[in-house]
């Protein structure tokens, strides 16, 4: 199990960079459909049956096919070079690899002191979400339908060729 | 009793308020029915409270009364309190009868001068103040009235004011009196931190318990300090050059606030004080060595002055030296005599000016005058009773006076004998100069230009009929009191005494005079045989070989020179304070200090660095996300360093 | 099992990643990725909580993140269209009007 988590968690990493290196948006987004894949597996080797579904089906199924019809429909090309905040220029490599850094040791620090407890086995299949979701979060749920009805509606205005 | 004071002070600020406001609308006649008669109101009502008190049950203690409370705070208390004796009973008569009159001679005077009720809204004004300071029963309510008074006499100098030099002589009078009322101030502060009162009563009360020797540093210093208010207000040395420029203003003011009243207040402030003064012999000892020295100093520059209202004024500063003489050595009560009548006499010599100088048109110059005598009978024959009394002549008001001061100068507790000497000198200098301006003006053969000497005419009886009344008083006020040596009882004295005695005594007990030599009435004799010398080198220079004066100021001419610049007083004064004044506040406060710090550094300087570092700060709003999220990612960054740092 | 130390510093890497694309792209709809790959790292540490602290909130709240996520894709996606047909250009660098 732990050398699956790795060769997929390998995979991820791979494919983020890729997704961040990658000349042409077309790529960036098949990368990205790779890396969702790699960690829906993930989720499913701890234990999160039900999400990881989901992600393979809204995330990598709907959301990256709409990032492509975009790029496809703006030909979106190469990008060209342009350097015009000097900020980023300056201080952008240094601090990303400072908060690189800063995070994993975060991590380390938090888990060099003692040993975690072992993992619980717990029933997430959807029925056990399902529960919770109707039962304790049913606001943040009906909240959320009406959040998508009002991202549908914004999303037909903006995208519209005239009003 | 309480009704009728305040009914005395009532009618001038009503009075004032009313021309204020409505005067310019009101005819002359209307205005100075307002004035005349709020002024002769309370003249009536001084007279009546005089009457009630004198008829009154506890007289001769004082009467005091409390209206309403004024001042409270923390320890300190003063109210709005009058305080009624026989001192203050002298003053306030004295003051409305004098004021009175002037302001009846003032409707004849300013008839054709502009700004007519203006004038009467500010003599009232200054009625007003002078009756709060006299009946004050603390020395912060005499405060009020002092003050008002000096800014009434600011007022009135510059009355004129369109005129440079008259508004320069206001400036001056109030400048060079703030002097003196910082002293004041001082004084007064001291007062109430060593004994924890202002008021009359309980102050004197405490005095009056304290034994001889006793806290005699505080109170010598609050009798000096006291002393310099009076130095300014008062015009003695050093504080005496606003009087002399103070003649700018129209002469009914000259007569009322600079002879009669105002400069009076620095006298009647010592006189009042006379308990503080009682313990510090020091302090009366500096009063009476200024008074004698500014009494001998204006008179010899009265000596040579031109002008006949400049002359008239140091001759004010000569006489107000002599009442301070007279406080100076203990003989409170002879100082207020001489106060009594020289108000009378004074402000008659100054109308007569003013009549004169309406009748030639606005000209002072004695050496342009001349023969008077024949066309302005009126005028004339005040002025001569006038000059016989300033002189000392025995029978009329001033020799009473003058007399009374110089024997105490010479055997009253405090007295020494050169004070004497010089004051008897002084009085030769003054019946000089006083018949040497009656014969240049009066006498002899008119040096009047032609024009002018074509409209000489007796002035109308608006004018005249209060110079002939004053001239009477000049002459029967100093009946109240016979001196000792011609065998009356000095009743004037015995009446003041509940008021002085106890600090006349105490002086006398607590000084060491011993027995100078002369008596009483050998002393008179020296007084008149100078004054007589005066009169007739007066005589000798101005009527009889009238070039002797011409060739003996060009013999001497030096001392002259001096003399008749008044010792380059105001010259010194202007280089030594008001030149670096001038040049430090343009210069350095001006420039550096209000443009350059004030308003470069902190007002604009403010804004310009606003400005600066907010367009400093406004360039990371660049637009640009990149930018943004590099920010973003940097403060993530240092939090992160902050939240991971080991503690 | 999959100790809880390794997917958060998977999720950690991943969202570093994230960022430096977000700091360094200048096409505007690759940034939109890196978001995406950001939001993804952190289901990543909620599902791996969640596992560990033995309760489904976690995975609740990962749900919740991919139906806003959808949503606020849909509405980016249609505001890059628009800026697209008035600026004709992708670069984010481009986009700068409000400034000082």
């Amino acid at each position: 199990m732990l050398v699956l988590f790795y060769i997929f968690a390998a995979l991820a990493i791979l494919a983020a960079i890729s997704v961040v290196a990658q000349r042409t948006p077309i790529f960036s987004a098949l990368s990205l459909i790779v890396v969702l894949c790699s960690l829906a597996v993930v989720y499913l080797l701890l234990g999160a049956e039900f999400i990881a579904v989901l992600q393979v089906i809204v995330y990598a199924g709907a959301i990256m096919v709409l990032f492509v019809f975009v790029i496809m429909l703006l030909n979106a090309g190469r990008e060209a070079p342009s350097h015009r905040s000097r900020i980023a220029k300056w201080l952008g490599a240094p601090l990303v690899a400072a908060f690189l850094a800063e995070v994993l040791l975060a991590v380390w620090k938090q888990f060099s002191a003692g040993s975690t407890r072992p993992a619980t086995s717990i029933d997430a299949g959807p029925a056990a979400v399902g529960h919770l979701l109707f039962r304790s979060y049913v606001l943040p749920f009906e909240v959320t339908s009406i959040l998508i009805l009002v991202a549908i509606l914004g999303a037909v205005v903006l995208a519209k060729k005239e009003f | 009793m309480e009704t009728l004071l305040i009914l005395m002070l009532l009618p001038p600020l009503l009075g004032t308020i009313l021309s204020g406001i409505l005067g310019r609308r009101f005819s002359q006649a209307m205005v100075s029915l307002i004035g005349c008669g709020a002024s002769g109101l309370s003249m009536v009502f001084a007279l009546l409270s005089a009457w009630a008190y004198t008829n009154s049950s506890t007289q001769p203690a004082p009467f005091i009364h409390r209206y309403f409370t004024w001042i409270e705070s923390g320890n300190l208390h003063a109210d709005y309190a009058l305080y009624y004796d026989r001192l203050t009973l002298v003053m306030t008569v004295t003051v409305t009868v004098v004021a009175f009159l002037i302001h009846l001679y003032s409707r004849g005077y300013m008839e054709h001068e502009g700004g007519y009720y203006r004038f009467f809204t500010y003599l009232n004004l200054f009625l007003f103040m002078m009756l709060t300071l006299v009946t004050a029963a603390n020395y912060p309510l005499l405060f009020v009235g002092w003050e008002g008074v000096g800014l009434c006499s600011y007022l009135l100098i510059g009355f004129y004011f369109r005129k440079q030099s008259a508004s320069d002589a206001g400036k001056k009078a109030f400048i060079v009196t703030r002097l003196g009322d910082a002293g004041f101030t001082v004084g007064v502060a001291l007062l109430f931190w060593t004994f924890g009162s202002l008021n009359f009563q309980s102050t004197f009360a405490s005095l009056a318990a304290l034994p001889a020797g006793q806290m005699q540093n505080t109170l010598t210093a609050i009798g000096i300090l006291l002393f310099l208010g009076a130095v300014g207000k008062s015009a003695q040395i050093p504080l005496y050059v606003w009087l002399p420029d103070a003649m700018e203003g129209p002469t009914p003011v000259s007569a009322l606030i600079h002879a009669a009243t105002m400069v009076t207040a620095g006298v009647y402030l010592v006189a009042r004080s006379n308990p503080i003064y009682s313990h510090a012999p020091l302090a009366l000892e500096v009063v009476g060595v200024v008074g004698c020295v500014t009494a001998f100093y204006a008179a010899t520059i009265a000596l040579t002055q031109n002008d006949l209202k400049r002359m008239l004024a140091y001759s004010t500063i000569s006489q107000l030296g002599y009442m301070f003489i007279g406080c100076g050595v203990g003989v409170f009560a002879a100082g207020i005599f001489h106060l009594m009548t020289h108000a009378f006499f004074k402000s008659l010599l100054f109308l007569c000016s003013g009549s004169v100088m309406h009748a030639l048109n606005g000209e002072l110059d004695m050496r342009k005058m001349g023969g008077l005598r024949q066309k302005m009978k009126t005028t004339f024959l005040t002025f001569f009773i006038a000059t016989l009394a300033i002189s000392g002549l025995p029978g009329l008001s001033g020799f009473f006076s003058k007399d009374e001061i110089l024997a105490g100068a010479y055997e009253g507790p405090l007295g020494q004998p050169w004070l004497y000497w010089l004051g008897a000198l002084t009085a030769g200098l003054t019946a000089f100069y006083m018949f040497r301006a009656l014969f240049l003006t009066f006498f002899g053969v008119s040096r009047m230009a032609p024009e002018v000497e074509h409209h000489v005419h007796e002035s109308g009886s608006k004018m005249t009929v209060p110079l002939l009344v004053l001239a009477l008083f000049s002459i029967v006020v100093g009946d109240v009191s016979w001196p000792k040596a011609l065998g009356g009882t000095e009743a004037f004295d015995r009446y003041l005494e509940p008021v002085f005695k106890p600090s006349e005594d105490f002086l006398q007990s607590s000084a060491h005079t011993a027995g100078h030599g002369l008596a009483g009435g050998s002393l008179m004799m020296f007084a008149l045989l100078f004054a007589a010398v005066g009169i007739l080198v007066a005589y000798w220079f101005y009527l009889k070989s009238t070039s002797l004066p011409g060739r003996l100021a060009a013999r001497f001419s030096t001392a002259y020179k001096i003399l008749i610049h008044k010792y380059y007083v105001d010259e010194f004064y202007n280089w030594l304070v008001v030149r670096p004044i001038r040049v430090c506040s343009e210069k350095f406060l001006w420039r550096r200090v209000d443009a350059g710090a004030i308003d470069g550094v902190m007002v604009n300087g403010t804004g310009e660095s606003v400005v600066e570092v907010g367009s400093l700060l406004r360039r990371i709003q660049s637009g640009n996300i990149r930018s943004y999220a590099s920010w973003v990612l940097l403060g993530a960054t240092l939090w992160l360093v902050y939240v991971l740092w080991p503690r | 099992m999959v100790p809880l130390s390794h997917v958060l510093a998977l999720s950690a890497v991943l969202f570093v990643i994230g960022a430096a694309g977000f700091v360094f792209r200048k096409s505007i709809i690759t940034v939109f990725m890196c978001i995406e790959l950001m939001l993804n790292a952190v289901n990543l540490a909620f599902i791996g909580f969640s596992r560990y602290l033995g309760s489904l909130d976690g995975q609740l709240f990962a749900f919740f993140v991919i139906v806003v996520a959808a949503a606020e894709a849909a509405v980016g996606l249609a505001i890059i269209i628009a800026v697209y047909r008035n600026r004709d250009s992708l670069n984010i660098e481009d986009l700068d009007s409000m400034k000082f």
